[in-house]
């Protein structure tokens, strides 16, 4: 098995003010699923194409943003090793148990430097893509909207840069990926656990904790356009798009759900392997970094944050 | 119906209906003033004090606006429709993102 430590962006729990708008949001325009709902008042929703049983939470809040992010681990025992390696960079870890999340199995959670919560599990009750794993069909039918396939990353916005970065790659063992940098100063890194072109990027920002988008993969550039289509007849609040970033090479389109926490979907990124170089981007090229046709940065991507 | 909002820092003048929120008033015919963020009522860059006139507000995130706030008649410009013309003051900004000086 290629795949070890840990595997990939789990799920995501966002602060919503309306769980009714902003399930017709995710649900019907974005094409995802509900998959359960809990005491809590907390509704779980998957993409189509995921196999475990959700990759979102929306959690009825009098506030927006990230309540927190969640990467899967490979095993049990990478759960055990990772709380260790956690602690032994210095930053506390606690345990949340098995069930508090409808399905998911014990959680090891803790606050990275740069003020956001992220926890790892290993197992998750898995409920199926929707399509049978003997003959499948390409796709299943009936999915709404912009039939998201998978919720694929999220960019923070945090304070303590280096020491969120030098966390990720020396105590979770995520690669560097792609970065900007302005002369030695690092503004941004994309960092991967796999072979995707980033997992979890950061910002260097003042605030801690803040969440610029959460991300979720679309098939293709022409479904890049239908989403842009749905994002004007539903009266959705466009930020930036559609366009190509050069970071990433991804096609994508940004959004804010009825919360104001903003969206991504994109397709058609680029991807790496342990052994592919780090991409670099220089702080005087950071408009084409961003946005590759227009080469203009857009104050409001750049500084509005949930 | 639609009633007029005037932005006291610029005297910038614009009108707005009943069913719209002040940004989507503001942009429609491509008047400035209020910063534009997220226009849900999460970000907290359109955070404005309204001086004076009748208005109907939804849920903001309390991280930007206070419940003592509110009633003090600060609100995000995304949440807030008129019932009369407007007289506000701009309070919010949009934030920038920390490059470093060479």
């Amino acid at each position: 098995m290629a795949f070890t430590g840990i595997m990939r962006p789990g799920h995501v729990q966002l602060r919503v003010l309306d769980i009714d708008e902003a399930l017709t949001h995710y649900c019907d325009n974005m094409g995802l699923i509900e998959t359960d709902r809990d005491d809590q008042g907390r509704v779980y929703l998957k993409c189509w194409d995921e196999i475990d049983k959700f990759s979102v939470v929306l959690e009825p809040s009098d506030r927006a943003g990230m309540d927190h992010m969640a990467f899967k681990v490979a095993t049990e025992q990478d759960l055990s090793r990772f709380e260790s390696r956690v602690k032994d960079f210095g930053v506390e870890t606690s345990r949340v148990p098995a069930g508090e999340l409808n399905g998911c199995g014990e959680r090891i959670s803790f606050i990275a430097p740069g003020g956001h919560r992220f926890d790892l599990y290993a197992q998750k009750e898995q409920i199926g893509n929707s399509i049978p794993t003997t003959n499948p069909s390409p796709w299943p039918e009936g999915i709404k909207g912009m039939k998201a396939i998978r919720f694929d990353h999220c960019l923070l916005y945090g304070n303590d840069h280096d020491e969120t970065v030098r966390f990720f790659t020396e105590a979770l063992d995520l690669d560097l990926a792609e970065q900007v940098v302005d002369g030695d100063v690092q503004i941004a890194a994309f960092l991967s656990c796999g072979y995707k072109a980033h997992d979890i990027a950061f910002i260097r920002h003042e605030e801690p904790g803040k969440l610029h988008h959460a991300s979720f993969l679309l098939g293709s550039w022409e479904q890049v356009l239908r989403a842009a289509d749905i994002i004007s007849m539903k009266d959705i609040p466009l930020d930036v798009g559609p366009t190509r970033h050069g970071l990433t090479r991804g096609m994508t389109i940004y959004y804010y759900d009825p919360s104001g926490n903003r969206n991504e979907v994109f397709a058609e990124d680029s991807y790496r392997y342990p052994d592919s170089p780090v991409l670099t981007w220089e702080a005087d090229n950071v408009g084409q970094a961003i946005f590759y046709h227009s080469r203009v940065l857009v104050d409001s991507f750049m500084g509005v944050v949930s | 119906m639609s009633y007029k909002v005037t932005i006291a820092d610029t005297g910038e003048e614009f009108h707005c209906r009943e069913l719209q929120h002040l940004l989507a008033g503001m942009q429609q015919l491509g008047k400035k003033g209020i910063p534009v963020g997220c226009r849900s009522g999460g970000c907290g860059v359109c955070k404005v004090r309204i001086t004076s006139g009748e208005y109907q507000v939804k849920k903001m995130s309390r991280d930007h606006v206070s419940e003592q706030e509110e009633e003090n008649g600060i609100a995000l410009a995304c949440r807030v429709s008129p019932r009369s013309d407007i007289q506000l003051q701009v309070l919010g900004h949009l934030k920038k993102i920390v490059t470093p000086k060479k």
